[in-house]
């Protein structure tokens, strides 16, 4: 992947910065004109974490410079989820109660949309939007495993090893993914469509990136992948029954099917056996599991909401 | 002192509600005799029978009121 189009002055500054590594890097604009500015700048400084950019140097990982910046746009990002956040419902953490906040959540769902009424050109819009995350899937939760109690840990691991493919590079769910685009005539390859991303989905993907590169936000790590998993298995179903009505190819829709039975198991598991113990052994993280499972939702919502305003729908 | 602990690290887990995992299985039988391969480390079975993929849990159970879950 090369680095994406710039979209203000900060994300323009930045990526001129970041292919100057190892030169000195010049100093940089301390604020972006926009939301899509700010979430695309901290999009491509996160990724130097992942896989990195053809046209930058690796050292730009722990530029001093870029490290800055990240900075402070996380402090923004993290600002701003909190500001959204009602607080911690329960006191403590129970893992049925986590369970219940999720199935209680009645914001707008893309999935029935697409099960119903969409057309296959929403749909490829929807699977672009998505790609930006399906194509690193498991890679954000894959940052907390060395910081997590034991018992905690074990799970995750338990939960990562299904989301990786049993081994099976095949049946890795990125790569699943990703064959399913290319199958469908779409580009396969990570970040492909990162010039289109909205805001919204840019930082819907910041926000896992935060959680998992932060120690101090491990619970709210775990909390968001509960929550993932937990407002998965149902909405699967229903994208691969929209997608098998729009005719679209089998590995695909096995992509989704795979997700109904792989995320019944993991919703268990990282409610119960990662966040319950968690919790258990590391008590001060209760607040944060919450703060991830809402902020986990609350990102959804409003990346549906602005799907649907793009599309003109009054779901 | 009682040093590093010995975890439960139990096979098969009830969830409340839910359904039912374990740990572990290459095989499950259904209800009609069919054998089917598990290729995960834990499955999740289903409780409820309501699930559209039995034997395993497809999340079908959070669509039943409270009283009817397992």
């Amino acid at each position: 992947m090369i680095l994406p189009k710039p979209r203000g002055e900060l994300s323009a500054a930045l990526f001129e910065a970041l292919r100057s590594v190892p030169e000195r890097t010049p100093p940089l604009p301390q604020f972006a004109d926009d939301a899509a500015d700010a979430a695309l700048s901290l999009w491509v400084l996160h990724e130097l974490s992942y896989r990195g950019f053809e046209d930058v140097d690796d050292e730009a990982e722990w530029d001093l410079v870029a490290l800055g910046v990240r900075r402070t746009l996380e402090r923004e990002l993290e600002q701003r989820l909190r500001d959204r956040w009602p607080g911690n419902p329960a006191g403590g953490y129970d893992p049925d109660e986590l369970l219940a906040f999720v199935e209680a959540d009645d914001g707008p769902s893309l999935s029935s949309y697409i099960q119903k009424k969409a057309t296959r050109e929403e749909t490829l819009e929807l699977l672009r939007q998505r790609s930006v995350y399906h194509l690193k899937e498991a890679d954000p939760s894959a940052w907390t495993v060395p910081r997590l109690p034991v018992r905690a840990q074990a799970a995750l691991v338990e939960l990562q090893f299904d989301e990786y493919g049993d081994g099976d590079p095949n049946r890795l769910h990125s790569h699943l993914f990703a064959r399913g685009l290319d199958a469908e005539g779409l580009r396969s390859e990570r970040g492909a469509y990162i010039d289109e991303a909205t805001p919204e989905t840019l930082e819907m993907n910041n926000a896992m990136s935060l959680f998992g590169l932060h120690r101090r936000l491990r619970g709210a790590a775990m909390g968001h992948l509960a929550a993932f998993e937990a407002s998965s298995s149902l909405p699967s179903r229903k994208m691969a029954q929209g997608l098998e009505r729009l005719g679209f190819n089998d590995q695909l829709v096995g992509y989704y099917t795979e997700h109904v039975e792989a995320d019944a198991v993991h919703e268990q598991l990282a409610a119960r056996d990662i966040c319950g113990t968690l919790a258990e052994d590391d008590p001060g993280q209760a607040d944060g599991i919450w703060f991830g499972a809402f902020t986990c939702l609350d990102l959804e919502a409003r990346f549906a909401r602005s799907m649907f305003e793009r599309w003109g729908s009054q779901e | 002192m009682s040093g590093p602990p010995q975890h439960d690290h139990p096979d098969v887990v009830l969830c409340p509600g839910g359904p039912v995992l374990v740990r572990g299985a290459h095989t499950v039988q259904d209800a009609d005799g069919q054998v089917h391969e598990v290729r995960r480390p834990v499955v999740a079975l289903c409780r409820c029978a309501k699930s559209a993929r039995l034997p395993f849990c497809d999340g079908t159970h959070k669509l039943l009121p409270e009283g009817a879950r397992p």
